[in-house]
């Protein structure tokens, strides 16, 4: 190898390792902290009776189209989240009769739409909530990877903004507040708390009340577990919740494929300067021969 | 004396601007069936950009909270990549393996490659919502490491980088730049290894993107092995491309060409062939491995089964099989079909994957199908890539040979 060469291929694995430094060597993308839990939210649907206070009470802490909840018209349909609507109540028919279901973000411990954002856009708070910040490019990404298709995207602005469900992080929860949907409930369906002591109380009431409740409470370890925690009186396919989702968190999905990044950045520039200079050395003792 | 100077280095420029002017002129006649179908679908097609700024994505495109991908990025970036991927297997080919018979069509596949990066790429700036924030992730206005995206991102950008060295010695040519010419010519090889390091991961990448999208796309299609299999079967969408386009391309600009390059191009055809057939056979037996790990052999029975029959067999295997006997029995007519049906098996794939197979449990009129404008849109995409290509072709040295002063130099 001449000098020339030597430098080229210097050049080569310099620019190689810089850009590995760019590249991702972990995936981070849950945060827990060790002073603080998660802050959760329990939803009885046994206790639920549908009159959508919730949703009236998101509306107006987020600036929303205020709906009006006499209207029980909107039951016919399942309804999803939206843009105008952070949170739905869902009717669904059972084999326990009429059982209403609040739908949200379920604000993931490992969330899928924050590994996605290449901006940090989205975030998981320290307290637990998982919320959007307008450094956003509008990718959609999040909404590829979110396992329960939570993020809603603004079809109609030329500026348009992802929204879902925030748990009420920037309005009152980060001064020990309530988030508003919670502090609406007349029912006494929704609880507010750490994470640790809701799975607690879901359990109990589940132990207490054998006979009324399903010995599951989804979110504790579906993907990997979320904040929302849900406890139902009928198997939770009945109330418009996915059952195959698994318990990996969807990040993890990805980790394999990243931890393969800065292996191929090193290995393969090597690989190929090697093959590279085996097939230029022909090239030399041909121009030797040939009395260069 | 410095007066001088300055007049010559004046008139230097004044000839610069002169020649520049001649260049950009249009050559050749205007009234071809391929301009007056091209030109009106991209004037409409830039009009619809604009609108689509204005009032939003929505309105121009089927896209919606269930279905956030449609075309833009299932066919324009996912497809439009993997088609790019000749560049890098051929710049492996003749620039580290040091193949020579494949020498004569590297710059055109790399300017295609380029090209490709440029538009198709760069058509994922109308499909963002909020495109002013794209150089969030360059400039670390927060940098999300976590994300198979961000990687995509900068690959993007840095691969953009690597195929411009490597093709900017064509540009030095037609400059006349002598000096830059040389300087270029000796970052190739560094621009190549590490233009083959990004194109291995960030092929691979547009698969691993899916990876989250568990649960929402056909069993039959996930796998944890997406990320290998974009990546095996981005070396024969390229090839076929290569095969593809140079047929065209030699009939377009045969004027630029002589009787030995014709010659030529047959052999290098059937080497394509080979390496088209070699690869689809290695990507296939994947498929099947995968197929077999899956369990999936209940869901062959459904009408998606067929359709991943369909794709599997009759866009890779059969192709493959064509490729092969057209290689042997040196029918280059048999290759070219081969070529055509290869990359109609890439565009389902990748559409598969992004669109079709995505949230297969959809019923049809929630499931996504493409507007006329979101088309129309993709359509202008690729007729302004063609235009730029032969207006480079027409002028600088990537078909025909360089100048005499450049193989001097060597």
């Amino acid at each position: 190898m001449n000098r020339r060469n030597f430098l080229k291929a210097l050049g080569a694995g310099t620019v190689t390792t810089v850009a590995s430094g760019l590249k991702p060597q972990s995936v981070k993308a849950s945060e827990t902290s060790a002073t603080k839990e998660f802050m959760a939210v329990l939803v009885d649907t046994h206790r639920c009776i549908g009159c959508r206070s919730c949703e009236e009470a998101c509306a107006q802490a987020h600036d929303l189209p205020i709906p009006d909840i006499t209207d029980t018209s909107v039951f016919e349909t399942t309804r999803d989240p939206s843009t105008t609507a952070l949170t739905v109540v869902n009717r669904f028919e059972t084999d326990k009769g009429e059982v209403f279901c609040k739908r949200q973000c379920m604000h993931c411990n490992q969330p899928g739409c924050v590994a996605a954002c290449l901006v940090k856009a989205m975030q998981k708070r320290p307290e637990g909530p998982v919320t959007w910040d307008t450094n956003c490019m509008g990718c959609r990404y999040c909404m590829v990877s979110c396992a329960f298709d939570i993020p809603k995207f603004e079809y109609d602005s030329w500026n348009p903004r992802i929204l879902k469900c925030n748990l009420c992080w920037d309005e009152s929860t980060r001064d020990g507040g309530q988030p508003a949907c919670v502090e609406a409930c007349p029912a006494d369906a929704l609880t507010f708390g750490t994470r640790r002591e809701l799975i607690d109380e879901a359990n109990r009431r589940i132990y207490c009340d054998e006979d009324t409740y399903v010995r599951h409470i989804y979110g504790e370890r579906e993907v990997g577990g979320t904040s929302w925690l849900y406890v139902s009186a009928v198997p939770f396919e009945q109330i418009g919740f996915r059952t195959d989702l698994g318990t990996t968190a969807y990040p993890e999905f990805t980790t394999g494929f990243l931890y393969a990044v800065p292996v191929v950045l090193v290995l393969w520039p090597a690989f190929l300067m090697g093959v590279s200079h085996l097939t230029h050395r022909g090239d030399d003792v041909r121009r030797r021969e040939a009395g260069e | 004396m410095s007066e001088q100077a300055a007049t010559t280095e004046l008139r230097g420029f004044r000839e610069f601007m002169d020649f520049l002017r001649a260049e950009l002129k249009p050559r050749g006649k205007l009234l071809t069936p391929f301009n007056v179908i091209s030109v009106p679908i991209i004037v409409l097609g830039a009009i619809l950009i604009v609108y689509r700024f204005i009032t939003g994505l929505g309105s121009i495109t089927n896209l919606s909270q269930e279905f956030p991908w449609g075309i833009w990025i299932g066919f324009d970036v996912m497809t439009g990549v993997a088609f790019a991927g000749g560049a890098y297997v051929l710049t492996f080919v003749v620039y580290i393996l040091r193949n020579e018979k494949y020498h004569p069509i590297i710059r055109a596949t790399v300017l295609n490659g380029f090209l490709a990066y440029v538009f198709y790429a760069g058509a994922l700036v109308i499909d963002l919502g909020r495109p002013w924030n794209i150089i969030n992730p360059i400039i670390g206005n927060k940098f999300g490491l976590s994300s198979v995206l961000f990687l995509v991102a900068w690959h993007f950008l840095l691969y953009m980088i690597a195929e411009f060295i490597e093709i900017s010695p064509a540009f030095a040519e037609w400059l006349g730049l002598r000096r830059i010419r040389k300087i270029l010519s000796g970052l190739t090889l560094g621009a190549v290894i590490f233009g083959i390091t990004l194109s291995t991961l960030h092929q691979s990448g547009l698969g691993a993107l899916f990876l989250m999208a568990k649960g929402k796309i056909h069993p039959l299609w996930y796998t944890e092995f997406i990320p290998i299999l974009f990546f095996a079967s981005s070396i024969f969408a390229g090839l076929s491309l290569v095969i593809f386009e140079g047929s065209i391309s030699h009939r377009v600009f045969s004027s630029q060409l002589d009787h030995d390059d014709h010659i030529r191009h047959q052999e290098i055809v059937i080497g394509l062939a080979k390496a088209c057939a070699g690869a689809m056979f290695a990507y296939f037996f994947l498929k099947v491995l995968v197929f077999i790990h899956g369990q999936h052999w209940d869901q062959l029975a459904s009408g998606w089964g067929l359709w991943y029959l369909f794709e599997v067999v009759g866009l890779v295997v059969i192709p493959c099989f064509m490729f092969l006997r057209g290689a042997r029995h040196r029918r280059i007519a048999l290759i070219k079909i081969a070529s055509i049906l290869t990359m109609l098996g890439i565009i389902i794939n990748r559409l598969n994957y992004s669109v079709i197979a995505f949230k297969w449990y959809e019923p049809l009129p929630i499931h996504y199908i493409p507007h006329w404008m979101e088309i129309e849109t993709t359509l202008a995409v690729v007729f302004a890539e063609i235009w730029v290509f032969r207006w480079i072709v027409n002028r600088m040295p990537i078909l025909r040979q360089p100048p005499a002063w450049a193989s001097d130099d060597h």
